[in-house]
């Protein structure tokens, strides 16, 4: 049997370190909502999260294509590197790209910009919007549980209401490797393989497999400004204001989402290998780094998934 | 660079300070990083504490930093140069027991706190017992806050002795105590010079060194996930069976059982995207491929050969944690999850509910939320089984809401007949 991915051989199969039994997870759960759900879809972005979604997603279906479709809900201020990333990497998988547009929400007036504040909270009409169309019945998310408080007390099948909404007080006890995907019309199931993953598993675990990654990831110039403790490109999206001081720097993005309100991290870390020690003896949590959108208040994120937020 | 994961379950009664110990695990395993730290700070400024709550790291939820408690499953990663660790700190009050059940349900260590002031509870007992009955392989028992007993080993003895009765009256192999201060960190990550009368390893020590979950010994189980039939142009004629190993191992070559329709056939190869292999052990996800054209779909399972065999079952006797606020009650009726299967199931009676305090079952007909008892079971179709203990992952079962899809019970196989 040939490989069927791009990366270099694993070498010993059975080597089995935690890497391998976070991979056999996520592919059991990855199978799980095949067998279990009509119309999965899987969320993917072009950030790093996603892209090893779809990588366990091929590694689970093998010698199969991956029997669902993938869907972007798209805030309109993009990183253009990424956006030419995921178009590229979903033609190699094979795969449908669906885009939710936030963009086409505001313009048809489904959801309301408020001028100068970011994008992301919009992201759940669009989102639950394209669910619905869709007809998906899972809906596959990169979430980690060591990324945020709220998000540790995720189920890895999540059941959302016919509005979207998260109950945290409410959540399905979830058992072994007993995944209970029944719902109701209407409701569906948001599923998290990534659970039980750390960001420097995904480090670890994408430079085992040679995943490619958009280029932003890796220590590159930019120029750059200060903004509420953050570091910002200067984009189309986030002009510099007039007593911004604008300057180059050698940076990197832990996390890629929307320019607003993702923060570049001053590094030298060039390649996947300098990127896996940077984060192993990083001191400050990727989403501090890096995302305005969690610090709003203590319970940020918690509000946002009950309002049907990934 | 760590070894395999080791999956910890916490439990422990109200204010035993066992979101203090998984904060202090965390933090003194460098697990917390300095924005998260920052802002456990200001919001223990905020509720007017003198020092830095480490429960406010894992209390995630509004309610929960609301009422200082914990109510859900939180589920904590760190890792030590040694091994990674999957934690999940459960709730302590009696209402949140089916927390416990979850989190011990993949636990391979469960550590039980107890408050060194006032020993062994009734809580201490029922997290035991569910320890117990979910076959979590390793116990600890963390006698928390020896600080405020100063540190006084006859305090710890007589807990131990306590817990001692506790755990040979719920047939527990063993058990391993160790006396902590969260708090203060005595006996966490670093041994304490306080309590120079222990001389075993620190909680985290403990936790590096103890062995994994020994791998159930019956022949291999393998309930079939999803067919792989890709009908490409590169693999036109392929058909493999993709799914997880759940018990003993699969090798090429063997002679398998397909049940439920009891064809025999052998193990033609075994696939993975990253090549063949020529044997796969228990909770690797593979592809296997079978010598004779037969036909599987989801829910069929593929058998090593020889003994125990699973039972072809469509009678049930099971031990439950009912889940749900709605009570069971006999002729009620559920969907039943089994490793790739659902079926319709009938409680055809309940046989006892297990009273915790005394480990006795008294005669019941109604099973409530957070009720261990035993039922038997009637099911439309079969289902492949092993008694729970047997093997965890084909003894195990939920009962689910046909109407709503709620989990309502987990359960574990105690005699499984055709």
């Amino acid at each position: 049997m040939t490989s069927l991915l791009n990366g270099p051989p694993r070498g010993d199969l059975t080597d089995r370190t935690w890497l391998s039994d976070l991979e056999d997870e996520s592919i059991h759960i990855l199978r799980e909502v095949v067998g279990q759900f009509e119309r999965p879809v899987l969320l993917f972005s072009g950030g790093k999260d996603s892209i090893v979604m779809l990588h366990l997603a091929a590694k689970a279906f093998w010698p199969g294509k991956v029997p669902f479709p993938v869907m972007h809900v798209d805030t309109g201020h993009n990183f253009t590197e990424v956006i030419a990333f995921r178009d590229e990497h979903v033609e190699r998988m094979g795969v449908k790209l669906v885009i939710a547009s936030v963009q086409d929400a505001i313009d048809s007036g489904r959801v309301v910009e408020i001028p100068g504040q970011i994008r992301n909270p919009l992201q759940t009409i669009p989102l639950l919007d394209g669910i619905a169309a869709g007809r998906y019945d899972a809906v596959l998310g990169g979430a980690r549980r060591d990324e945020e408080k709220a998000r540790a007390k995720e189920r890895i099948f999540s059941v959302r209401d016919d509005f979207g909404q998260w109950d945290p007080r409410n959540q399905r006890p979830e058992l072994w490797d007993l995944y209970n995907g029944k719902h109701r019309p209407g409701e569906h199931v948001r599923v998290f393989p990534l659970s039980n993953w750390t960001e420097l598993d995904v480090w670890a675990y994408i430079q085992r497999e040679g995943i490619a990654l958009p280029g932003i990831y890796y220590a590159h110039p930019r120029e750059v400004f200060d903004r509420d403790g953050m570091l910002l490109a200067v984009t189309e999206f986030t002009p510099p204001g007039a007593d911004d001081v604008v300057r180059t720097e050698i940076v990197r993005y832990r996390t890629v989402g929307d320019a607003t309100c993702t923060g570049a991290v001053l590094s030298d870390a060039a390649d996947v290998a300098a990127v896996v020690a940077e984060v192993a003896a990083a001191t400050i949590s990727e989403r501090g780094a890096t995302r305005a959108d969690d610090r709003a208040s203590e319970a940020a994120m918690e509000d946002r998934k009950r309002q049907g937020y990934f | 660079m760590p070894g395999e994961l080791l999956r910890v379950v916490t439990a422990g009664s109200v204010d035993d300070g066992k979101s203090t110990l998984v904060g202090r695990l965390l933090h003194d395993a460098k697990a917390v990083l300095a924005d998260q730290m920052t802002a456990v700070e200001v919001a223990s400024d905020r509720r007017g504490y003198d020092v830095a709550d480490l429960a406010l790291l894992v209390d995630g939820l509004r309610a929960e930093r609301e009422q200082g408690i914990t109510i859900d499953v939180a589920y904590r990663y760190f890792a030590t140069p040694r091994r990674t660790f999957v934690l999940a700190d459960t709730p302590g009050h009696v209402q949140y027991t089916r927390n416990t059940v979850t989190g011990a349900s993949t636990a391979d260590v469960a550590v039980i706190l107890v408050d060194a002031r006032t020993g062994v509870v009734d809580q201490t007992r029922r997290h035991a017992a569910v320890a117990a009955l979910l076959r979590v392989a390793h116990i600890v028992l963390a006698v928390n806050k020896m600080d405020l007993v100063d540190f006084d080993e006859p305090v710890f003895d007589r807990i131990v002795t306590d817990f001692t009765s506790v755990a040979s009256s719920l047939g527990l192999p063993g058990f391993t105590p160790i006396p902590l201060a969260a708090l203060t960190g005595d006996n966490v990550v670093e041994r304490s010079i306080r309590m120079p009368w222990y001389s075993g390893p620190p909680l985290l020590r403990f936790l590096e060194d103890v062995e994994a979950r020994e791998g159930s010994d019956i022949p291999a189980r393998f309930p079939v996930q999803v067919v792989m039939r890709p009908r490409s142009a590169e693999y036109p004629d392929y058909r493999g069976y993709g799914g997880k190993v759940e018990a003993g191992t699969l090798r090429v070559g063997d002679a398998v059982t397909v049940l439920p329709s009891g064809r025999t056939t052998s193990i033609e190869g075994i696939d993975t995207a990253d090549g063949a292999l020529d044997w796969a052990g228990a909770g690797r996800s593979v592809v296997v491929r079978l010598a004779d054209n037969i036909d599987l779909s989801r829910g069929d399972v593929i058998v090593g050969a020889g003994d125990p065999r699973p039972v072809v079952a469509r009678q049930i006797t099971a031990t439950l944690c009912w889940l749900s606020d709605r009570p069971l009650r006999p002729n009620d009726r559920f969907l039943l999850r089994h490793t790739t299967r659902s079926v319709r199931a009938v409680v055809d009676d309940i046989v006892g509910r297990l009273d915790i305090t005394t480990v006795t079952s008294a005669v019941t007909d109604v099973l409530e939320l957070n009720d261990i008892g035993t039922v038997r079971l009637r099911i439309a179709e079969p289902i492949i089984a092993d008694p729970y203990a047997l093997n965890r992952s084909t003894g195990a079962l939920l009962l689910v809401d046909e109407a709503s899809g709620a989990t309502m019970a987990a359960g574990m196989v105690v005699e499984a007949s055709a």
